[in-house]
C-alpha cells in the first residue's frame, strides 16, 4: 500500500470510536437496504412460484391475467389453435386454481391445485416419495413438501382427504424449487381430474404451455397468439409481468423505495456526520501536512481512501449481517420470503458508493480550503 | 563569506481590502545565512508569523520576492512549491500538530512517507531520529502520552528527518515551561544547527534569546537593525 494511504488507513482505524460509529452507521444502513429489498425480491420470487416450478418456455394466457395466481379461463379452441401454429413443437393445457380440502381430522384447508396435462404431465414436480405414474390412479394427488406441507397434516402416501365431496388420495410427495406466496399447500394432479374435482367455470384451461421448435420461433408464436386475441409470454416475461404487478399496482414498490431512501438517509447522515467530525478534528493536522509539503492530491487521495474503505467495509458487514439474518429466519421459517439477488446487492453498492462520495466530498472541500498559514497563526 | 540561505526583498503583505486593509509586512528585506540561527522577535501583531510564512512558502506576499537557495519560491507552481518545502524546509509548529492516533515514530516519519519512501524504512529512520532527540524507546507510543517538551522533540525529529537545509520554528517554546524551552533550543543550537543549515526562529520568549546567532527585531511590519550575538 502507498505510504500516504497507509497513513490515512491508520488515522482512520486508530480512532476506534469514530471508526466504529462510521462502520455501524453504514452497516446498519446497508442492512436495512438489503433486508427490505431482499424481502421484496423474495416476495416477487414466491409470487412467480408456479411459473418457476412448471418451467414451460412459453405461457399462453388471457390478456387480463396480471399474475400467475389470477387466472382467466380460456376456451378449448385456444389449445387447438396454438397447437396448429407455426413453430410450435407441442402445446399442453394447464389448470391452476384453488379449492378447500377437508382433511382426515375434519378440518378444512385452502389448497392450490395444479392440473398437469394428462398425456405428457409437462411441468411435473420432482418426487421424493412415490411414483409419478400413480398420479393416474383413482383420486391420485401429489402433495408438495414445502413450508405449507404441515397444513395438510403432514400427509404420507395413502393419506386421504376430500375436495368438493370428492375423495383424494396422496400418491406421492414432491419437492419444488420455490414455495408459493399465499401460504397455501400445493397439490398436483391431472388436468382432467382437477377440472372434474373443482367447481367448473365456463372455461377450464388456465394456461397453454408451449414448447417452440426453436428459440427463434418464440417471437413468431407470440405474434400468432396475439392475432388470436390472447397473450403469449416467455417464462421470464411472465415472471416480470407478475413482479410488475406487485411493484406498480399494489404499492409494494413504493413502500420498498421509501424504505430504501430512509435507509440511505440514515446511513448518509450517520456516516457523513461522523466522517465530517473526523475531518474537523484532524483539520489542523491536515493543514500541518500541507505546510510540510503534502500536495493537494495526496490529501484528496487520503480522504477518498478513508471514506471508501469505511463505506465498503460497512457494505461488506451489512451484506454479511443480511445474509446471516435471512439464514437465521429461514432456519425457523422455511417459507421466509427473502432472497439476495445481484440486483439488490448492486442497489446497496451504488447507495454506499454515493454515501462514500458525498462524505469524502464534504471532507475534501474542507481540507482543501484550509490555509496552512492558519496553522502558523494558531 | 557565509552562503545565503534565504534572501527576501521588498516583501509587502496586507490582509483585507478597502478600509479594513491592514499591512502586515511593509517593504521587508532580509538575508539569512547557512550556519545561522536567526531569531525574529517582537510583540504580538508585529508581523513575525506573517514574515515566517512568506519566507517558508506558505503565504504568498503581495509584493517582493523570496529566494531560498537561489530559487525564487513564489514563482513556483503550487505542486512544485509543496515539493520544494518537503525537500528543503523543516517545520516546527507552535502547537506541535502531531497526530494523536499515530505513534511518535509514525509522526516523525511523515515527511519521508510524503516523499513516498518505504513505510518500514521510514519508521526505522524515524526511530533513529527519535533517539537523536533523546526519545529512545518512545517510538511505539502515541504522542499524547509524552510531555510537552517530549512532543516538541518529536516535532523536531519530524522536521529534521528529511534533512532540510532550512529549519523554521514558530514560537517553539510557547507551550513549554522555561527549563524545557531552554533545553529544546539548546539541543537545536548544538545538534541541529551546522554550517549547511539555517534555522529561523520566531519567538517573543526572551528567555531563549541566548541561543540565537542573530536577532532581528520586528515592529509594525518592519525589521529594525540587527543584533549580532556571539556563538553559544
Amino acid at each position: 500500500m502507498k505510504g500516504t494511504l497507509k497513513l490515512a488507513f491508520k488515522l482512520l482505524v486508530n480512532d476506534t470510536a469514530k471508526f466504529t460509529a462510521l462502520l455501524m452507521g453504514i452497516t446498519f444502513a446497508v442492512f436495512l437496504m438489503m433486508f427490505v429489498t431482499s424481502m421484496f425480491v423474495g416476495v416477487l420470487n414466491h409470487a412467480s412460484a408456479t411459473v418457476i416450478n412448471i418451467g414451460s418456455t412459453i405461457w399462453v394466457m388471457d390478456p387480463a391475467v396480471q399474475t400467475v395466481a389470477n387466472t382467466v379461463g380460456m376456451p378449448d379452441y385456444v389449445l387447438d389453435a396454438v397447437r396448429s401454429m407455426q413453430g410450435v413443437k407441442y402445446a399442453v393445457p394447464l389448470y391452476s386454481g384453488g379449492g378447500l380440502a377437508k382433511l382426515s381430522d375434519g378440518s378444512y384447508q385452502s389448497v392450490s391445485i395444479i392440473g398437469l396435462d394428462d398425456t405428457s404431465l409437462l411441468g411435473r414436480p420432482e418426487l421424493v416419495e412415490g411414483k409419478i405414474e400413480d398420479i393416474y390412479a383413482q383420486s391420485g394427488f401429489i402433495a408438495v413438501r414445502d413450508a405449507e406441507f404441515s397444513k395438510l397434516g403432514n400427509p404420507h402416501i395413502g393419506s386421504e382427504f376430500e375436495l368438493n365431496d370428492n375423495r383424494g388420495v396422496i400418491v406421492g410427495i414432491a419437492k419444488v424449487n420455490t414455495s408459493g406466496l399465499y401460504g397455501t399447500p400445493t397439490l398436483y394432479t391431472t388436468y382432467e381430474r382437477a377440472a372434474q374435482y373443482l367447481p367448473n367455470p365456463r372455461y377450464t384451461i388456465s394456461y397453454v404451455l408451449v414448447e417452440p421448435k426453436s428459440l427463434s420461433d418464440v417471437q413468431r408464436i407470440k405474434q400468432q397468439v396475439q392475432a388470436l386475441g390472447y397473450l403469449a409470454l416467455t417464462k421470464e416475461e411472465f415472471m416480470q409481468r407478475t413482479a410488475d404487478f406487485f411493484v406498480y399496482k399494489t404499492g409494494g414498490g413504493t413502500n420498498m423505495l421509501i424504505m430504501v431512501l430512509i435507509s440511505f438517509t440514515v446511513g448518509l447522515s450517520i456516516s457523513g456526520q461522523t466522517f465530517y467530525t473526523f475531518i474537523l478534528e484532524n483539520l489542523e493536522r491536515f493543514g500541518a501536512l500541507k505546510a510540510i509539503g503534502a500536495r493537494s492530491r495526496d490529501l484528496v487521495a487520503m480522504i477518498l481512501f478513508q471514506a471508501t474503505f469505511a463505506s465498503f467495509t460497512g457494505y461488506g458487514l451489512g451484506v454479511g449481517l443480511s445474509v446471516l439474518s435471512i439464514w437465521l429466519a429461514r432456519a425457523r421459517l422455511p417459507s421466509y420470503a427473502a432472497m439476495l439477488s445481484f440486483g439488490n446487492l448492486a442497489i446497496g453498492f451504488v447507495m454506499v458508493a454515493i454515501i462514500a462520495g458525498i462524505s469524502s466530498y464534504v471532507g475534501i472541500r474542507r481540507v482543501l480550503r484550509i490555509d496552512p498559514f492558519e496553522i502558523f497563526r494558531g | 563569506m557565509p552562503r545565503i540561505a534565504i534572501q527576501a526583498k521588498g516583501l509587502v503583505k496586507w490582509f483585507g481590502e478597502g478600509e479594513a486593509r491592514t499591512a502586515a509586512l511593509k517593504k521587508v528585506d532580509l538575508e539569512a545565512y547557512f550556519g545561522e540561527m536567526v531569531y525574529i522577535v517582537g510583540p504580538s501583531g508585529s508581523g513575525k508569523t506573517t514574515l515566517l510564512s512568506v519566507l517558508s512558502g506558505i503565504l504568498k506576499p503581495n509584493e517582493g520576492s523570496v529566494e531560498v537557495e537561489d530559487v525564487d519560491i513564489w514563482r513556483l507552481d503550487a505542486d512544485s512549491l509543496a515539493d520544494f518545502r518537503l525537500a528543503k524546509i523543516g517545520f516546527v509548529f507552535q502547537d506541535f500538530h502531531l497526530f494523536p492516533r499515530l505513534t511518535t515514530a509514525e509522526n516523525a516519519a511523515i515527511p519521508l512517507i510524503l516523499k513516498e519512501k518505504d513505510w518500514d524504512e521510514s519508521i526505522r529512520e524515524a526511530a533513529g531520529y527519535l533517539e537523536i532527540v533523546g526519545l529512545k524507546g518512545r517510538a511505539g507510543i502515541p504522542p499524547v502520552k509524552l510531555s510537552g517538551g517530549e512532543q516538541q522533540r518529536v516535532a523536531i525529529a519530524r522536521a529534521m528527518i528529511s534533512k532540510p537545509d532550512i529549519l523554521i520554528m514558530d514560537e517553539p517554546t510557547a507551550s513549554l515551561d522555561g527549563d524545557t524551552g531552554n533545553a529544546i533550543l539548546s539541543f537545536v543550537r548544538k545538534n541541529v544547527l551546522d554550517e549547511n543549515r539555517c534555522v529561523v526562529v520566531v519567538t517573543h520568549d526572551s528567555r531563549i534569546y541566548e541561543f540565537a546567532t542573530r536577532i532581528l527585531q520586528m515592529e509594525d511590519g518592519r525589521l529594525t537593525p540587527t543584533t549580532e550575538k556571539s556563538a553559544k
